[in-house]
């Protein structure tokens, strides 16, 4: 798929209106380093909003927070009608099963083959009904980021895109509404890169997701995003798609387009 | 030891010990990880036993050849055996094997989840809603429990024949003979309270090789210090709990 291509795409399967995640007045330190400041964002359904920043901006923490990994100190992330720092351990775990994650490092399991990856998180969460097909599942999954030959193989044995794509497809396999993206194609060249990016563009049309990608790559913004978030300092700095902020006068937005 | 490392010391055992109780309050819950379960206690019961079973050989082989010259000075050559047999159950064979699990197994849960915990993997389980402490932990600290009585029963078994074979050496003791001796000189309180304490063994190793990997940091630093404080705070609270366990025995006249 080109780019040109792509793009076009992208923007007739965008946003629809309806909010998905919304973040407001988001803050979180680690003792005096002050990550986010009063942070707000709102995700629409079917948008994929890319969150660029500098490495160490908070990014990261961002997501980690929209999903629970961390706490924030103030403020408030409703996640499909639910704020996310009130939920207990099993409301949790099933707004959790809604909004997959996709690792920067991946976070395959070294110890279990691609099949027992993908089947991990759905013999947790699948009723024993829809059970009965867990190969058909795993095999579809596999299917849809081309892999399907490497079912037995185990994650040391596969390339750091291969990886990159099995650690997509165990996320798809529980059909989330929402996946956010831990900078995806860091560490890849560019034409993996690239062919991680219009998985991901793939994947918001088939199954309309909504999505939020961390990433400092350009080439990947371009590709998926409908929206930018730029974060400096904490704070949501600028807001707009990629043509907006590609001609901004601002110096500190138009320097992660040099 | 300045105050600061006093508190964290103390921090830490408070940590330790939340994190043995939080086995009792998950462990028993739905869902049960029993395939995970099965497959901990094949590395961790099974891959272990060549290690145990030659030092426990060892053990038996080398205590009776050293203790043989003792009882021949006293004329007390015959009760070699049920000598031997006393120390190798109640303290000797229990002990080796904690301590060697305590390397080997302690060393490798601490070192596979600080990896898992530096990589990500941790997280993933968290985030694909699965509770990562029920299947890594809960089933980790399970085939420890149930596992090092195992194989302190089978260290009892080899050293005596070890024991037989060191016996041999120097004299000659008939099969048949060694074994009734070695058991006539045993009771039923020998034989609990060493198997007892092997069950607290194996769980203060699982807890504490889990805990290590488990909040494990700094990278790859992190994941080798996790391995090399599990194996010394588990030894450590070997001889610990072995040392309560003979105050607990004495207490109830089973000396």
């Amino acid at each position: 798929m080109s780019t040109q291509t792509a793009t076009v795409e992208k923007n007739a399967s965008a946003a629809n209106g309806d909010t998905v995640i919304s973040i407001q007045h988001l803050s979180k330190s680690f003792g005096e380093n002050h990550v986010l400041r009063d942070f707000s964002f709102d995700l629409k359904q079917g948008e994929n909003a890319v969150v660029l920043g500098k490495s160490g901006s908070g990014k990261s923490v961002l997501i980690k927070c929209i999903i629970g990994l961390l706490n924030p100190d103030k403020g408030s992330i409703n996640v499909l009608g639910q704020n996310v720092p009130e939920l207990n351990q099993e409301e949790l775990d099933r707004m959790r099963v809604k909004v997959g994650f996709l690792f920067q490092s991946n976070a395959l399991y070294d110890s279990m083959t691609v099949r027992e990856n993908l089947e991990f998180p759905l013999r947790r969460h699948w009723m024993k009904s829809t059970l009965d097909d867990v190969d058909g599942m795993v095999m579809e999954a596999l299917e849809n980021v081309g892999l399907s030959h490497t079912v037995d193989m185990m994650p040391a044995e596969l390339s750091g895109g291969m990886r990159k794509r099995i650690a997509l497809a165990r996320t798809l396999i529980l059909k989330p509404e929402i996946i956010l993206y831990d900078e995806p194609t860091t560490g890849l060249d560019p034409i993996t890169g690239k062919e991680i990016s219009n998985l991901m563009l793939d994947v918001q049309k088939k199954y309309n997701t909504s999505a939020i990608v961390i990433s400092h790559d350009m080439n990947c913004v371009k590709i998926v995003a409908n929206r930018i978030v730029v974060l400096i300092d904490g704070t949501c700095y600028a807001v707009g798609n990629y043509d907006e902020l590609k001609n901004s006068n601002d110096k500190k937005v138009k320097q992660f387009f040099e | 030891m300045k105050p600061n490392s006093f508190k964290n010391f103390l921090a830490e055992v408070g940590d330790i010990s939340a994190f043995g109780w939080r086995f009792f309050t998950e462990g028993f819950k739905p869902r049960y990880e029993f395939g995970e379960l099965l497959r901990q206690c094949y590395f961790i019961g099974y891959k272990s036993l060549p290690l145990v079973g030659i030092t426990a050989f060892i053990m038996g082989l080398v205590l009776t050849i050293q203790s043989r010259p003792t009882l021949v000075e006293f004329g007390a050559e015959a009760w070699l055996p049920g000598m031997v047999s006393v120390s190798l159950v109640r303290e000797i064979a229990p002990v080796i094997s904690a301590l060697i699990c305590a390397g080997k197994i302690g060393s490798g849960i601490g070192a596979e989840l600080g990896s898992m915990k530096v990589t990500e993997q941790i997280d993933a389980m968290e985030v694909s809603g699965t509770n990562p402490f029920k299947f890594l932990v809960v089933t980790r600290v399970m085939a420890c429990t149930l596992m090092i009585p195992v194989l302190a029963i089978l260290a009892d078994i080899i050293s005596l024949y070890g024991g037989y074979m060191g016996a041999n050496i120097r004299g000659v003791v008939n099969w048949d003979l060694y074994w009734y001796q070695a058991f006539d000189a045993l009771s039923f309180s020998d034989l609990l309270p060493a198997i007892v304490k092997t069950f607290f063994f194996g769980y203060a190793i699982g807890v504490v090789g889990c805990y290590k990997g488990y909040y494990s940091s700094k990278g790859t630093e992190g994941v080798g210090q996790s391995a090399n404080s599990a194996v010394v705070v588990a030894s450590l609270l070997v001889f610990i709990i072995d040392l309560v366990a003979v105050q607990i025995t004495d207490i109830f006249q089973l000396t």
